[in-house]
């Protein structure tokens, strides 16, 4: 029989492993497991680290392409950009450590997600944030969402990493579970990726960065795949501290070591800490590995084995080093007043073999922490009432708000309104290449000695996937593909992070299979193969899950950074509303804001038109046809209008498009469409352009003035709208010129 | 290269050492990468200390990294009166070392702030900015999160009295008022000389202001007065 802890329940359930989980392990070891190889076990086979519950249906997603340098598996995914570059990027969610201590778990996931783009080779060169919140009149929704904003600046300022895009949304289902979701981007010669499988016979080990402590033990099995408790406080020794300035010499030294061809591996030590970085390196190479404890460096004494070998401690790198390059490596690092030592060997017996004082006080097979782990095909139920949501939809709902009213009231959305006050706080410019910052459609930096640049952005639209979780998967890239689009970027490669409640509820299963087949669909259709990404389950407390939130990070590719397009609205321009709009306002902003409904389908997609709409405007792009463009998403064509307005201090003069009542045609949330000026004398060019992509265009008016007007339906003053969409969020926060609640950073 | 060599000193933690080097180069300087424990300027002409979170801003902003082994190198310099650049975290070492009255403390509102802003320059009598005029308006970003300018007011009548105030915030037509300084900074001060007018510390981020592509281009001004001024044995 399994250990008992004090309490009487058996240890291996207190460490998240169900009496079936631990039958295996007996099995797979032939005998009882000790207490550091449990630890060890129930670290790798979490949810976390081993996707036992994901992975039968990740397989479904297009993971291959031209590009594709690395795909899934490794800790960040690699697309050649050409020219002999190449880009590692990656998302991972943070939601759990966030939601107990906001600072410090938003902190760590952006040193967490830095790290998976380093153990690459690559120099971090971007940031993003994808965020959703509870209602901010909640105080304690505002105490997390300061908290993760302040958090996600404080370390990201401190490593100098622009943080150029992310998005926030508020729902009132992520009050008691907010997303905290990360994605970095780093830039490598393309002919220097650092692979896991590196390492071969006699290669030693070598941890770098800070001292080894009891932190965040148990961070990947207890608290990112479990239901969080009540608050969570219990849970707070589970949350790492963060410290920016280790990660700073961090990435400095390794991207040395790595241009000095110094590596023959490097790992990022994150969820399950040491033994997670010793597994893959030696499972990746085929071989065993030996571990010494007693020469991991350690923040405190009389640290446990099985501590040391799960402790979840930031900024830490294990290197993978030749015996001849040692003094060389540990010379860089002392250079850069970091801490190195050779925590062990490769060898070729495939056990992973852990000895603390001479004595042997752990053996497993490396590959069993890996490729033994369990994997589930979870039950799956469409969730009740989910058909009657559908059936009500509230596109014939008659209008109570007059629509220059409802316009003004969807830019003050929390939704729609600026996030200036979050962005403001990130540092977006350091590194000196950020072309385009955050505020438009997505962010563009240039790649240095090159015209060449990337366009990046994330999104994610909670309401559709409630409502329709495989056109929620869906819309997420189509929307994205329209935002990099929209910059004039061609989309290249996805990362996503798919964050849902309990896997162990059949209706949350479905809903992850449906989003997975709707992402798979569109990033098929739109040719845009999915490199890596995360799943976070278990997005549940107090009773409430969140709704399934797959987000999605898209890298887009600009040839002449020159032609990239802004949302700034210009005077003197012809403006033309491209796609077609359709009485479409289930799930809308338009519908929840005003009408008081999240209800009906999301918007149809028909993926060939979305794939039309992204080629035209990109083809135009290079043609250097357009003077803008502007995706047309939440609010619809009345929102997208005036945020372009709002950010170029320009009016506009635009008739309704179609027969559609006047709201319908203002708010509706069609997709595959976009709005975009330019100078007339462009205009049988891009008409020309259009009709052989077979994309509907519309002249609908033209740029110029003060005022928006949309035909006989809403004439208001540019001035008025920036004031309501810039005051929404200070407003909500009860300041103005911002006061956060910063905490210690430790 | 053949222009005046400048050099950025790397400390660690420093972030905007290559922006300030590229920079340089773009404005026809010769870059000089220096390292915090070097205990030479590697010949430069003129020196730059970057912005950042020297040693992870422990203790103080700039606290530590006054005591780096090039700091004497750096005081040398600026004694033989030869110019010396502080930008942000840069402005908080030259603060923290002696070589700029006052210092800089948390912004009003407490929290860390990236804007694009304009800075109104007040006098040509530095070697920073002997080629901008008096009440040019000069559009440049910040970022940082204690860039509040204060001195007791003895030093401020002196800084104000000598005419040492370099830029303040102002509206883009160059108007003063509160909702034009980022961080609450004392009489808008955003950058500073010494009496000499050879040291100059600013919060704003000139390094960031020299690229069209990349942002505003308020920043040129000060690389040329630079690059003009040194061949002519400042």
């Amino acid at each position: 029989m399994a250990e008992a802890a004090a309490g009487g329940e058996p240890i291996h359930r207190e460490l998240g492993l169900t009496d079936e989980e631990h039958d295996r392990i007996v099995a797979a070891l032939g005998r009882e497991p000790n207490r550091a190889e449990l630890a060890m076990y129930a670290a790798m086979w979490s949810e976390h680290c081993s996707y036992k519950s994901s992975r039968v249906h990740l397989r479904e997603l297009p993971t291959e392409g031209p590009h594709v340098l690395v795909g899934p598996g490794e800790d960040s995914g690699v697309v050649d950009l050409g020219e002999g570059l190449a880009c590692a990027f990656k998302m991972e969610s943070h939601s759990h450590p966030s939601a107990i201590e906001p600072y410090q778990g938003a902190a760590t996931g952006v040193g967490g997600i830095v790290r998976d783009v380093l153990s690459m080779g690559a120099r971090p060169v971007a940031l993003l944030d994808p965020l959703r919140f509870g209602p901010l009149e909640d105080p304690r929704n505002r105490w997390l969402f300061e908290g993760v904003v302040a958090g996600i600046g404080g370390y990201g300022n401190c490593i100098g990493v622009p943080t150029v895009a992310g998005e926030v949304r508020f729902d009132p289902a992520h009050g008691p579970n907010p997303t905290v979701n990360a994605m970095c981007i780093g830039l490598l010669p393309a002919d220097r990726v650092l692979r896991s499988g590196g390492g071969r016979l006699g290669d030693l080990l070598v941890l770098i960065g800070a001292r080894t402590g009891r932190d965040g033990i148990g961070g990947v099995s207890v608290l990112a795949s479990r239901t969080l408790g009540r608050a969570g406080r219990d849970d707070r020794p589970s949350v790492q501290i963060a410290d920016p300035f280790a990660e700073k010499l961090l990435i400095e030294a390794c991207l040395e070591l790595a241009d000095r061809g110094l590596l023959a591996g490097l790992q990022d030590l994150g969820g399950a800490g040491l033994t997670c970085a010793v597994s893959e390196t030696a499972a990746a190479a085929g071989a065993g590995a030996e571990l010494d404890l007693e020469a991991v460096p350690l923040r405190e004494d009389g640290m446990e084995p099985f501590e040391i070998l799960t402790s979840e401690s930031q900024e830490r790198m294990l290197a993978v080093v030749r015996p001849e390059d040692l003094a060389a490596t540990r010379e860089v690092c002392e250079r850069w007043g970091l801490i190195s030592a050779v925590v062990g060997r490769l060898t070729d017996d495939g056990a992973l073999r852990a000895r603390d004082a001479g004595r042997v006080v752990a053996e497993v097979a490396a590959r069993s922490l890996t490729d033994d782990a369990p994997l589930y095909r979870r039950a799956m139920a469409v969730p009740a009432g989910l058909v009657e949501v559908q059936a009500d939809d509230p596109t014939f709902l008659s209008p109570t708000v007059a629509p220059g009213d409802a316009l003004l009231r969807l830019l003050a959305a929390p939704n729609v309104a600026s996030k200036r006050w979050v962005w403001e706080r990130y540092d977006s410019i350091v590194q000196g290449n950020t072309a385009a910052g955050p505020g438009g459609d997505a962010a563009v930096i240039r790649l240095e000695g090159s015209l060449r640049a990337i366009a990046l952005t994330t999104d994610g639209n909670g309401r559709y996937g409630r409502l329709d979780p495989y056109l929620g998967g869906a819309h997420s890239v189509a929307e994205a593909a329209r935002n990099v689009a929209c910059v004039g970027a061609r989309p290249l490669a996805v990362t996503n992070c798919l964050n849902f409640g309990s896997p162990e509820r059949p209706e949350v299963m479905w809903a992850f299979r449906e989003t997975i087949r709707g992402m798979g669909d569109a990033c098929r259709a739109l040719g845009t193969p999915v490199t890596g990404g995360n799943v976070s389950f278990y997005n549940e407390a107090e009773g409430s899950s969140i709704p399934p939130t797959p987000i999605v990070g898209m890298l887009g590719l600009l040839v002449d950074h020159r032609l990239r397009l802004g949302s700034a609205l210009r005077p003197g321009m012809a403006v033309y509303l491209l796609g077609e709009t359709f009485a479409e306002l289930g799930g809308s902003e338009y519908a929840e804001t005003i009408l008081g409904a999240v209800s009906g389908r999301p918007p149809g997609l028909d993926l060939e038109r979305e794939a039309g709409l992204v080629a035209l405007v990109v083809e135009a792009a290079d043609r250097d046809l357009l003077a803008g463009a502007h995706d047309c998403s939440d609010g619809g064509l009345a929102v997208a209008l005036a945020e372009a307005a709002i950010a170029g201090d320009c009016g506009f003069a635009v008739s309704l498009p179609g027969d559609l009542p006047s709201h319908v045609a203002l708010f509706s949330e069609s997709a595959s469409r976009a709005v975009v000026w330019l100078d007339p004398s462009a205009v049988p060019a891009l008409e020309d352009l259009a009709r052989r992509q077979g994309v509907p265009i519309e002249r609908i008016g033209e740029s110029g003035g003060p005022r928006m007007v949309f035909g006989e339906e809403i004439d208001a003053a540019v001035v008025e709208a920036a004031a309501v969409y810039e005051d929404a969020i200070p407003g909500l926060l009860g300041r103005s010129a911002g006061e956060p609640m910063v905490r210690s950073t430790g | 290269m053949s222009g005046p060599r400048v050099a950025v000193i790397t400390f660690p933690g420093s972030l905007d050492d290559r922006d300030a080097l590229r920079a340089v180069r773009l404005m026809g300087g010769t870059p000089v990468l220096v390292w915090h424990r070097d205990r030479d300027l590697g010949g430069a002409d003129a020196v730059i200390l970057p912005g950042g979170f020297s040693y992870g801003d422990h203790l103080r902003a700039g606290a530590i990294a006054r005591f780096a082994p090039v700091m004497a190198a750096v005081a040398e310099h600026a004694e033989r009166g030869g110019p010396v650049l502080g930008i942000c975290n840069g402005f908080q070492i030259l603060c923290e070392a002696g070589l700029l009255p006052g210092a800089l403390t948390r912004n009003v509102g407490l929290a860390f702030v990236c804007r694009r802003i304009h800075v109104r320059c007040e006098t040509s009598a530095t070697v920073f900015t002997s080629t901008i005029a008096a009440g040019e308006v000069l559009p440049v970003p910040v970022k940082h999160g204690e860039g509040r300018f204060v001195a007791d007011p003895e030093t401020l009548a002196r800084i104000e009295g000598e005419g040492r105030v370099v830029f303040r915030y102002c509206s883009p037509a160059g108007h003063l008022g509160g909702e034009w300084n980022p961080n609450g900074s004392t009489n808008h001060i955003a950058g500073i000389a010494n009496d000499r007018g050879n040291v100059v510390g600013m919060m704003p981020h000139p390094e960031h202001a020299v690229d069209p592509d990349v942002g505003p281009t308020g920043g040129q001004p000060m690389f040329e007065s630079l690059l003009q001024a040194v061949p002519a044995g400042v």
